[in-house]
């Protein structure tokens, strides 16, 4: 545990030294500078004015790390189909377990699910844990919960890794809190060290800044991790690892939560599958040049998404949205046809492995992340684009 | 009815910008504002409110001058607030805040439902809310985007789900975090802001929580730790196409081809 000093006498200039907090946490209180309750403890005051601020370590009790061993991923699916971030995780957990030689667990619930579990071990589980129980058919937050707390008292994981979907997302927090421990939302970059510690990078302040994170002194240690971030295992042709099935007792399955209905939305496959996306941006003067796009992006196998002024306008489907406020994508490719490149819409898509932006503004923003920077007008660009890909067809 | 929203104070801009060298955030001091996704929260508080004879109650925390977010929910229409403060709480991350939100919950007396926003735009994490329905005990959906019906007992809500649409009745008392979508956030009142000028907000602070554990709050209640903020990569491989724009789209067709998406 660490905390923050401030030597009063160093301080020279009583008004300056309050903006080097970029939270505004420092403050007078009785004519002493304090760190109030904003402080975020980023150690930039100890950076910046290291004669004043003083960052100390205080011991505390370690716990025993030893005494958790594996990485587990929790295993997402929907109507009997692994959901591939799932998949993803596992290829990561095999990557650092080989590092700490820690087995890779999967934790799998639902009811009828041991088919799905069998499945996983084609892609290097050492162990899945199976909990099959009608009342865990549907997602309902209490008895999942129950399920993986048992599952982790049973097994003492060092790492648990969930997917950020909207099952991920609601679950991990509640069993993180279970076990009083932290977890990390949404990470981009994990890595273990040998003690066993995880280290976490994810995006904050949507996307403008990057954060470091550790779980010293707590296990096990929680991260999600959205689609699409890492890269899926190949499947082998043969079977590794072994299915254990669990049991827990009814008692701990009882819900508050009755699930009335499940209603598909209309289907439209979700961008986020889609390995070419094309992205109309704000530069479209009306609706219906929409269909310039859709036809650049038939001629690709790919899918149109959008910006978000074009949902505010009503053009297209709230799904389609690329960025922060919308979906994150990594297609193989992605050609965006006028847009800007705001931060809020680049942290959705700038994972793609290959990026063409189409603006006629040499100065653009999305530029700084494109591969392929063409600075022309997509009325001019398109048309040709698509007559010549024509061409190519015959 | 007792509905409780939990709203926070975040950046008025999200255009950090930071100093490569030094590691430090290049942030003019600009007004801190509510958290936008907060603002969905106290809406679908004051429509229920509306509906259903219930009583608003906004709970915040964070540094003395958060007050002003309840000040601004005041002119919303929440009846009540409370600003959770106290130097014991600097820190937190989402463990210690939850935990000590769900503390200064139980202190401002009984609840029903409690409102959370769906996310933050600084430390943007959407995981206090499930924390403090954890802390709580109580069952919770996140990601609710209308609301059915609610009675005494219970709350009818869709949960909105990637592919799918899921109808929940939840018994009470529950918490849900709200969807940006299912209503339109009022302005606030100039009407309200006059009236309720000399509300007071309720400070709540360390000693007037149940546990008075310091080890449970602030630093020392928060299993993470920040070690470092950085700004993100830029791309560095790029090539600048100019020049006529059938010549581009030519070119950009040969392109594809040689890429073999074609
Ligand atoms: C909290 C928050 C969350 C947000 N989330 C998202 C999000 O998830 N997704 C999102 O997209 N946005 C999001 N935004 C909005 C974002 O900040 C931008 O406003 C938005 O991405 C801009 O869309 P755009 O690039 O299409 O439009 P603009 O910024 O208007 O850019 C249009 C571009 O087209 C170029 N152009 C104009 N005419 C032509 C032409 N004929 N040929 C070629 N180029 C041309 C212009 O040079 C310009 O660069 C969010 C904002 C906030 C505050
Ligand atoms: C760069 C950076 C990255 C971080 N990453 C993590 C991380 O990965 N894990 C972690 O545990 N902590 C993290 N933290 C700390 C975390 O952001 C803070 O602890 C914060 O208090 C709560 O998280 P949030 O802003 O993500 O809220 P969210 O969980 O996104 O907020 C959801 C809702 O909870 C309610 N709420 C949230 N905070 C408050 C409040 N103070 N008062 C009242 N209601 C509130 C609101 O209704 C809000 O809409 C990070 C901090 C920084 C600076």
């Amino acid at each position: 545990m660490a905390k923050i000093i401030v030597h009063q006498d160093a301080i020279k200039d009583r008004k300056e030294v309050v903006k080097v907090c970029p939270f505004f946490a420092l403050e007078y209180e009785n004519d002493e500078l304090i760190l109030n309750a904003a402080c975020k403890m980023c150690n930039i005051c100890v950076k910046r004015l290291p004669e004043v601020f003083e960052y100390v370590e205080d011991t505390l009790p370690e716990i025993d790390k030893n005494a958790w061993r594996g990485i587990a991923v929790y295993i997402d699916h929907i109507e009997g189909n692994i959901h591939p971030v799932s998949l993803e995780l596992i290829g990561k957990a095999k990557e650092m377990a080989v590092r700490i030689d820690h087995p890779v667990y999967c934790l799998v619930m639902g009811d009828k699910v041991h088919d799905m579990a069998e499945e996983l071990l084609h892609y290097g589980a050492d162990e899945v844990f199976i909990y099959d129980k009608p009342q865990l058919y549907d997602f309902r937050i209490e008895p999942y919960t129950a399920v993986f707390e048992n599952f982790i008292n049973r097994v003492k994981p060092t790492i648990v890794l969930v997917g950020g979907t909207t099952v991920g997302r609601s679950l991990a927090p509640r069993v993180a809190a279970r076990f009083r421990t932290g977890l990390t939302a949404d990470c981009t970059t994990l890595d273990v060290q040998e003690n066993t510690d995880l280290d976490q990078i994810r995006p904050a302040y949507g996307g403008n800044i990057m954060a470091h994170i550790h779980t010293p002194n707590h296990r096990p240690q929680f991260a999600t991790v959205r689609y699409k971030i890492f890269n899926s295992p190949e499947r082998s042709e043969t079977k590794s690892g072994k299915l254990t099935s669990c049991s827990i007792s009814d008692e701990f399955l009882i819900s508050k939560i009755n699930v009335i209905e499940i209603k598909k939305k209309e289907k439209l496959k979700s961008i986020e599958e889609a390995d070419v996306i094309v992205v109309a941006g704000h530069a479209l003067r009306k609706e219906e040049d929409l269909s310039m796009i859709n036809e650049l992006a038939d001629m690709l196998g790919g899918m149109v998404a959008t910006t978000r002024p074009l949902i505010e306008a009503g053009w297209t489907d709230p799904r389609m949205q690329i960025g922060l406020s919308g979906r994150t994508v990594k297609p193989k490719l992605i050609i965006t046809c006028g847009v800007s490149g705001a931060i809020q819409f680049v942290a959705g898509m700038n994972s793609a492995e290959m990026i063409i932006a189409i603006n006629s503004d040499p100065k653009a923003q999305i530029f700084d992340v494109a591969h392929y920077a063409i600075i022309g007008d997509i009325y001019e660009v398109i048309p040709r684009l698509i007559e010549k890909l024509k061409e190519f067809k015959d | 009815m007792n509905i409780t929203v939990c709203i926070k104070q975040v950046p008025g801009t999200a255009e950090v910008e930071i100093d490569e060298k030094t590691g430090v955030l290049k942030r003019n001091p600009i007004d801190a504002k509510m958290n936008p996704y907060d603002l969905y929260a106290i809406e679908t508080a004051v429509r229920l409110k509306e509906e259903k004879n219930a009583v608003v109650k906004v709970i915040t925390m964070g540094p003395p001058y958060a007050k002003a977010v309840i000040k601004e929910a005041y002119m919303m229409g929440a009846d009540e607030g409370c600003l959770l403060t106290d130097r014991k709480f600097a820190g937190a991350d989402v463990l210690a805040t939850a935990y000590a939100l769900s503390q200064g919950i139980t202190r401002m007396g009984d609840f029903d439902l409690i409102i959370c926003g769906k996310m933050t735009t600084d430390g943007d994490t959407a995981q206090v809310g499930p924390e403090i329905a954890e802390y709580l005990q109580i069952p919770h959906v996140s990601n609710v985007r209308r609301i059915h019906e609610i009675n005494e007992k219970s709350i009818i809500v869709e949960m909105d789900m990637a592919e799918s649409v899921e109808i929940q009745e939840v018994q009470l008392p529950c918490l849900i975090t709200v969807e940006k979508d299912i209503y339109q956030p009022r302005l606030p009142s100039f009407k309200l802001k006059l009236k309720t000028a000399n509300r007071p907000v309720q400070i709540i602070t360390f000693k007037d929580l149940d546990d008075k554990n310091v080890m449970h709050y602030g630093l020392y209640g928060s299993p993470t730790q920040v070690l470092r903020i950085f700004p993100p990569e830029p791309n560095t491989t790029s090539e600048h196409w100019e020049g006529d724009g059938e010549e581009l789209g030519e070119k950009l067709a040969e392109k594809l081809k040689e890429l073999k998406f074609v």
